[in-house]
């Protein structure tokens, strides 16, 4: 990676153009016969580049970028495992890019969502999907709609409270207040888990539901998951399930058989789609018979993110019935083998074994002395670049101080568990020799830490705003 | 063990990670799932494919679709896109990347997304804008619950019935569960009610409006008088907008807008079914602190360097949960990747060339169609640049058979007994020409 | 160690309350301000907004942060501290000096339920 600091409004020479586009008939009239008084008064502030300045910039800035392409990614609750190809090259036929979102009869794409929407319902043990959600966060929106709407069916207006445990990802929280929804957080016991005896007295007719994460955010099965459904259920509540750390039940259980009765899945983790920089997702819900009257929420403009739905079903083509079942086994091996592997370094909260991901809380030997500033996570996530690593997820769950979780999925081989455990061990080590050396990091990055805390008082949001015209 | 290309396990890597961990087997490592919950049946999935079968499976779906040249929009354009574009957002650097949060090394996304926001601003006159939204509709939905938390007390926002449906049914859908009220200001002809509006102002309660700059007629409307109305009553507008339109277009700033929002896909996103598309949402900065979503700002590093950081974060779920300004995490990011492409190639120059081709080949359609006889005009003295109705003298069924036939997609028939039509630079005359002699 | 300033009133949420009058000129502690770090930005209420005690009035925000503020008196705002508005960092330099709301009070007994100094010194220690 190296550094390149142009912006593309920097390149910018007037009369300079990058487009290839039809002349126009001067005879005729065109924008310019529009009333003047809804016209714009002056053109946009728009770059005027060629083609050959696109191309060359937006590469520099691609290489200033780190991806699952460039390198291992053990990303807590992010599951960045690889993207395949073929899924692109599907996802980018011309036969569906030029498909509008109004036609009908369209029979090659009716197949595809019913074939997903089988192959889906299969995987979970639920009984339909709406793929109108297009991300994580929108499913557990739609989800939680299709959830009072079952409610207010049966006249059952009181239940506007929803229960989430304090493990949870930000997202439910706040997808939660979106619906409308008053937030009752549930507390983790000792091991990490839903405690039922905080539960039990929150149980009562107010409640819709709870929103679990399972495995949790600690990467721990929640094992009583068997009482904790039938106690939501007896209180007449639902069961929603947080897709988000789906991966380690791919092929091994079924949240529909958990007793969840409504879930998104985030197909740009589990399912293969690229994150492509934080986005397009996709956030399909599927929900159990009973509330497949509901289901169909309106809350994108079409079809939600048909071209990830594509990619998505391509996988579980290439999966198959023969792979399915050593996708979670793989990905619970591969996060087994790393947290028992550093164990002996890194504080680990809870010793079990994990699913997907654990979460380790710090170095076990910092490095602090004689007044002497520790290395915190975070500075073990910035070293970590340096080791041509992404960073594990930092500062989440909130349960722990220095919470550092870590997700390594089913596609990485030993060996790359092997060289990051050898980097984390490294790291651990110089931690105790100089602190320092991970306070500094990263050293080898195209840009070393940036001032935040001055980015957020100091707002410079637009290029217009720095150059100040 | 593996024979699957995206598992790297050989059966001796098994044993020594097993050995490592201290269990027997893998199935050991989930002895915390009670047995009755481990799946033990066969998944009624497919068989596995190999690439090959993949593609030819597809390829055979893919051709069950009629293939038609589009002349319809109803919110998704058929506008060109440059070959630049997929080659550049197909770098993995950038496709395989996650959310930027390490910043060190997503300098190449964060640059970009500082660069989307900028035209963002530039097209809509807006002083904010965040780094996404997964839709037009949904962006204005946000823009619903933004008006409500900057009123505060309010709980009333009033939509435009010129607004696209499916605009106004996400706002409906979100509006009922938030508990919003949504009214709904009256169309007189093809445009927005003035006086409605002021109308519906006087009955209280009101946050904010949201209406149209091209509505669902394709009409270009006149806003004036709009926003004074509004913060003569304290509550904000949001102007909804094709930002390809920006390129010529009075803009949401200089009609006095609070929030722009709309779709980006006309800005050569293909119609790709419906999505993947783009929301933007941008804002005056007095509102900056309400915007939902992620925000790149500019900053230095420990050596003076200008770097790129997501900012503002305290507004987002990730540290407020149920107190964040929205509870969007993924957004649409490398489709603001495809858009910043789109619009440095297009320039302000390029992008009023599509709108004057767009306008041409659109107005030419439109006097073709009136003199077939099969129509009369929909909204007399309405101007619009690539998109009109027209009044059906015969079914719009009717007209959508025969166009398919022939091989087109129009005459889409609006909730108000309209058909409307679309062209864009994408259509030559003789595509036009084609087109109208299928109706004949 | 953090600074704490006798004569005040504080509350059990780290704001600390100086009575004018019917007026509570309503500020954070230095504890508050450690415990955040770098202030960004003090999101401030407009005057003429109500609020009762223990009512949320705003918050302070870090880069990855965000903390509430909490009416230590019900009434009005009449007064907005804009100096903290433009320049958080100004909390950070000295959190007694810097202020955030006035409010005029609508029933000062509440005062008598919030702590002294020392009892909020024996709080922070805990």
């Amino acid at each position: 990676m190296k550094y390149y600091d142009k912006l593309i409004f920097e390149l910018s020479k007037p009369g300079r153009i990058g487009y290839s586009l039809p002349s126009v008939c001067e005879k005729c009239a065109g924008t310019d016969s529009i009333p003047a008084s809804l016209r714009r008064e002056v053109p946009p502030g728009l770059p005027q580049v060629s083609e050959v300045d696109v191309v060359r910039h937006y590469t520099n800035l691609s290489q200033m970028n780190f991806g699952v392409d460039t390198g291992f990614y053990p990303l807590g609750s992010c599951t960045m495992k690889y993207n395949p190809k073929i899924n692109e090259e599907i996802a980018s036929m011309p036969a569906f890019a030029a498909l509008h979102p109004c036609q009908t009869n369209l029979t090659g794409v009716d197949e595809i969502y019913k074939g997903i929407d089988k192959a889906l319902c299969e995987i979970t043990g639920m009984k339909r999907f709406t793929f109108k959600p297009c991300a994580g966060a929108h499913g557990e929106l739609a989800g939680l709609m299709i959830m009072r709407e079952y409610h207010l069916s049966r006249g059952d207006t009181n239940r506007t409270r929803i229960i989430v445990p304090d493990s949870a990802h930000g997202t439910n929280p706040a997808s939660a207040a979106v619906c409308g929804l008053d937030v009752v957080e549930v507390k983790s016991n000792a091991q990490g888990l839903v405690d039922v005896n905080d539960l039990k007295p929150l149980l009562d007719d107010t409640i819709a539901g709870i929103m679990m994460t399972n495995p949790n955010t600690l990467g721990l099965f929640e094992k009583d998951i068997k009482e904790i459904a039938y106690l939501v259920h007896a209180a007449g509540g639902l069961l929603y399930y947080d897709g988000a750390n789906m991966n380690p039940l791919i092929g091994t259980v079924r949240p529909g058989d958990m007793g969840f009765d409504v879930l998104h899945l985030n197909l740009h983790k589990s399912f293969s789609t690229p994150h492509g920089g934080g986005g397009p997702g996709s956030g399909p819900v599927g929900v159990c018979e009973k509330l497949t009257p509901f289901i169909d929420v309106n809350v994108s403009g079409f079809h939600g993110n048909f071209g990830v739905i594509l990619r998505a079903y391509a996988y579980i083509l290439m999966l198959g019935r023969e792979n399915v079942k050593m996708c979670g086994r793989l990905a619970t091996l591969n996060a087994n083998y790393i947290k028992e592997s550093l164990k002996d370094l890194y504080k680990l909260p809870v010793t079990t074994i994990c699913k997907h991901e654990f979460v380790f809380d710090g170095l076990i030997n910092d490095g602090a002395r004689d007044g002497k500033k520790g290395a915190a996570t975070l500075d073990v996530a910035k070293r970590l670049l340096d080791f041509g690593y992404h960073a594990p997820t930092i500062y989440f769950p909130l349960l722990f101080h220095q919470a550092m979780m870590i997700e390594p999925t089913e596609t990485e081989s030993k060996e790359t568990l092997d060289g990051f455990i050898e980097a984390m061990r490294k790291i651990a080590a110089e931690a105790a020799e100089d602190p320092d050396i991970l306070h500094d990091a990263p050293h080898n990055t195209p840009v070393s830490r940036p001032d935040e805390t001055g980015a957020a008082r100091n707002l410079i949001l637009k290029f217009q705003d720095a150059c100040g015209c | 063990m593996s024979s699957f290309h995206y598992f790297p396990h050989t059966s001796q890597d098994i044993s020594a990670m097993l050995k490592r961990i201290g269990v027997n087997s893998i199935d050991n490592l989930y002895s915390d799932v009670p047995a009755d919950y481990m799946y033990k049946g066969e998944y009624d999935l497919p068989e596995a494919m190999t690439e090959q079968e993949v593609r030819d499976f597809f390829e055979g779906l893919a051709a069950k679709n009629p293939k038609l040249k589009v002349f319809a929009g109803a919110g998704a354009y058929d506008h060109y896109t440059p070959a630049v574009i997929s080659y550049i957002t197909q770098r993995s650097e950038f496709l395989t990347a996650y959310t930027p949060y390490q910043c060190e090394i997503s300098q190449g996304t964060l640059r970009y997304i500082f660069e989307y926001q900028s035209m963002i601003c530039a097209l809509t006159g807006m002083d904010v804008s965040n780094a996404s939204m997964y839709d037009g509709p949904t962006a204005a939905a946000e823009a619903m619950r933004m008006c409500v938390a900057q009123t505060k007390k309010r709980n009333t926002i009033l939509v435009s019935n010129t607004l696209l449906p499916q605009v106004r049914g996400v706002i409906a859908t979100y509006a009922k569960y938030y508990g919003v009220t949504v009214k709904e200001i009256a169309r007189e002809g093809g445009q927005t009610s003035k006086a409605s509006l002021k109308t519906l102002i006087a009955q209280g309660d009101v946050a904010g409006a949201i209406v149209p700059s091209v509505n669902r007629f394709g009409i270009i409307e006149d806003l004036s008088g709009f926003a004074d109305a509004l913060h003569a009553d304290k509550s904000l507008l949001t102007v909804y907008c094709d930002p390809s339109a920006l390129a010529v277009l009075k803009t949401p700033a200089e009609w006095g807008a609070d929030i722009a929002v709309g779709d980006a896909q006309p800005l050569g996103i293909p119609l790709s079914y419906g999505g993947p598309y783009l929301g933007f949402m941008a804002c005056l900065k007095e509102h900056m602190r309400k915007l939902p979503g992620r925000i790149v700002g500019q900053t230095l590093d420990k050596e003076g360097r200008r770097a790129f950081v997501l900012t503002l974060q305290a507004r987002e779920q990730h540290i407020r949960r149920e107190k964040a300004t929205s509870n969007i995490c993924s957004n649409q990011s490398l489709m603001a990747l495809w858009v910043t492409i789109y619009l440095s190639l297009m320039g302000p120059v390029g992008l009023k060339q599509v709108n004057d081709l767009s306008y041409r080949r659109a107005h030419y359609l439109q006097r073709r169609l009136l003199e077939t006889g099969k129509f009369e005009a929909g909204f007399r003295d309405s101007p619009f640049i690539k998109e009109f109705v027209l009044k059906p003298l015969v079914p719009a069924a009717d007209l959508q058979q025969k166009l398919a036939d022939s091989g087109f997609f129009g005459a889409l028939e609006t909730e108000d007994g309209y058909v409307s039509f679309c062209a864009t630079e994408k259509c030559s005359k003789a595509d036009v020409d084609a087109f109208v002699n299928a109706l004949i | 160690m953090s600074k704490i300033i006798e004569g005040l009133k504080y509350c059990d949420t780290h704001e600390w309350v100086k009575v004018e009058g019917d007026i509570a000129v309503i500020g954070v502690t230095d504890y508050a301000q450690k415990e955040m770090g770098e202030i960004t930005y003090v999101d401030c209420p407009d005057v003429d907004d109500e609020f009762q005690k223990g009512e949320e009035f705003g918050a302070l925000e870090s880069v990855k942060a965000s903390s509430d503020l909490y009416s230590p008196v019900s009434g009005t705002v009449v007064e907005v501290n804009e100096a903290v508005v433009d320049g958080p960092e100004l909390v950070n330099e000295d959190a007694f000096a810097n202020w955030i709301i006035k409010i005029r009070m609508s029933d000062p007994a509440e005062l008598d339920s919030l702590m002294d100094a020392s009892a909020y010194k024996a709080m922070i220690e805990e």
